[in-house]
């Protein structure tokens, strides 16, 4: 095994023990959100798309990475933009009274 | 600037991108964090973004299609998602974090297998180092791919969502993990070889289709959450296929929480993970439902004068709002009779299963879309010893969660999962559409409670009907 790979494999493993300790006491109420923002985290794959467009030079590499981007591209932009509508729901309002909308926006 | 200081540079862009993901995963933990958490996040996202155009720029493409390939697929593709981000409703939400799921995983899945075919055509044969993740990525990638997009149709209703059974299914299900293995087993100890790299895509996708189609709908939260922690996993195979540590990092990072949070959900539905992947549940459960409904004996019809009444007059109302909620789109009309009921002084609290909706947590996003106001939402633990002194329990919907055979019947299929102690209330109206069972299929032995009256009715036309009978008390 040569020396990039070790260290690869090493922050891959220190990566999966944050991960297992990052998310441990999560009220269930936002498991929802939390799932869609881990799932907006994979769309790091972005990077990986646009190197291999980067290295492309043939036409069916080309294409690939022209998929690819797409593909990571939804999953970044829709991913984040889901998860904020869904937590800016979230948000503490002072006790509302009793059947007063208060012209608040829904 | 040094092409050297300038690749330092991206390094620490990158570290500090996954920095980022990390702490901004960590305020999500928590409600009054989490915006923040996620924004922080996509700000990671964006370094890390702009860090690999910085180094493309700096280090020139292959060929003068790379730039219009990466600006025009990610407008399409940010586009896109962009859209159903902003189109989607509440309601069908849990459908499009399966989708962006597909996405993601099939970029992951593409990333590896373009890289190796590069490798390949370079015909100096692929080290051992590049193939393992390849395959594994290939593998793992597609498999999502093709199950996120059934988990996606069974949620919508394009795909059944009862469990579908593939004669010999799972003789078919080990045939292709033995192609996917002999194929993963061929190029790793063999020769490097394409045509056998798309037979394990193709054995890849089978399996994905394969692994979800036999499972029921109330398990699809669980499947996604799973699948989720597929894609980080197969980003971080990509990862180690390109030699890219922000991919490594992010994918082991999402691979890892998302498997935890798997865990947790399958948890709050006293399901195991193994159980669900099996795909227990809608098979075999026949004959204990038809012993439960055997003794089920009748149920009390109401109409909505009387529970206007009921409710009136009450001191204590709980409602516990289920996924027919969800359906009916009856989120604001739930909270209008809330509101109708406090102004008259009655004190009103939403009891949220841990697994109300789809998802976990689904039904605290809806109500809260409704302006229902946070501190009224109870969870399970809190509100149910609250249901003895309760004089009014309002089930909107809710099915499984509230069925007592959880606890006292030890045949059910359901026996064990925690539930909400609606059957403690002094009185107990049930809104649902039929006597129709719910999700695990089994008949609710609640209804055939004496103090438990049936409003038969979609939530919404329901909800309506009671509030404005409850204006005319």
């Amino acid at each position: 095994m040569n020396e990039q790979l070790l260290s690869a494999l090493t922050i891959f493993v220190l990566a999966i023990l944050v991960g297992f300790e990052v998310i441990s006491k999560v009220p269930a109420t936002l498991h929802t959100p939390l799932m869609s923002g881990a799932n907006s985290i994979h769309g790091i794959v972005l990077v990986g798309a646009m190197l291999i467009a980067q290295a492309a030079d043939n036409p069916l590499s080309q294409a690939l990475s022209f998929v690819a981007v797409v593909f990571a591209a939804a999953n970044v932009v829709g991913g984040y933009w889901v998860t904020d509508r869904m937590l800016q729901m979230f948000r503490r309002r002072p006790a509302a009274k009793p059947g007063g909308a208060e012209g608040k926006t829904p | 600037m040094e092409q050297a200081t300038l690749d330092t540079l991206i390094r620490i862009a990158y570290v500090l991108a996954a920095a980022l993901f990390v702490v901004g995963l960590h305020q999500m933990n928590s409600p009054a964090t989490a915006r923040n958490g996620n924004r922080l996040s996509a700000v990671g996202m964006t370094i890390a973004v702009v860090a690999t155009v910085v180094h493309i720029a700096s280090r020139g493409t292959s060929s003068g299609f790379a730039w219009p390939i990466i600006v025009a697929g990610f407008l399409i593709g940010g586009g896109l998602g962009l859209w159903m981000a902003r189109a989607v409703k509440m309601t069908a939400m849990p459908q499009l974090v399966s989708l962006f799921n597909a996405v993601g995983g099939g970029a992951a899945a593409l990333v590896a297998i373009d890289e190796y075919i590069k490798l390949t055509d370079l015909g100096v044969g692929v080290p051992t180092e590049t193939t393992v993740p390849t395959v594994l990525g290939v593998v793992i990638g597609c498999v999502t791919f093709s199950g996120s997009w059934i988990a996606s149709g069974k949620l919508q209703g394009v795909v059944p969502s009862r469990p579908i059974v593939i004669p010999g299914g799972r003789l078919v299900t080990i045939a292709l993990a033995a192609i996917a293995l002999a194929g993963a087993g061929y190029l790793v100890f063999g020769v490097a070889s394409v045509p056998i790299l798309f037979v394990i895509i193709g054995a890849g996708l089978v399996f994905g289709v394969t692994m979800v189609l036999p499972i029921g709908g109330a398990d699809m939260p669980v499947v996604i959450s799973l699948l989720n922690s597929f894609t980080g996993t197969a980003a971080a195979m990509a990862g180690f296929v390109i030699n890219n540590p922000v991919l490594i990092i992010s994918g082991a990072l999402v691979g890892a929480a998302g498997g935890i949070l798997t865990k947790l959900m399958a948890d709050a539905m006293n399901r195991s993970v193994v159980n669900i992947i099996a795909g227990g549940f809608g098979t075999g459960d026949a004959a204990a439902g038809a012993a439960v409904g055997g003794a089920g004996g009748s149920v009390r019809e109401v109409n909505p004068d009387d529970v206007a009444i009921q409710l009136a007059y009450a001191r204590h109302v709980i409602i516990v709002p289920g996924y027919g909620l969800a359906v009916a789109q009856a989120q604001h009309q739930v909270r209008k009779l809330a509101d109708l009921l406090e102004a008259r002084g009655v004190d009103v609290k939403y009891a949220i299963h841990p697994v109300a909706g789809r998802m976990p947590g689904h039904m605290n996003v809806l109500l809260a879309e409704a302006n229902v106001p946070y501190p009224q939402l109870r969870e399970m633990d809190e509100i149910n010893p609250e249901f003895e002194r309760c004089d009014v329990a309002l089930v909107v919907g809710a099915n499984d969660v509230t069925n007592p055979a959880a606890r006292s019947n030890p045949a059910s299929p359901i026996y064990g999962m925690p539930i909400l102690d609606v059957d403690h209330a002094k009185s107990i109206v049930v809104i649902k559409r039929s006597m129709r069972p719910g999700y695990a299929g089994i008949d609710n032995e609640l209804y055939a409670n004496p103090r438990c009256g049936m409003l038969f009715a979609d939530a919404k036309d329901g909800l309506a009907s009671l509030t404005a009978a409850v204006k005319a008390v």
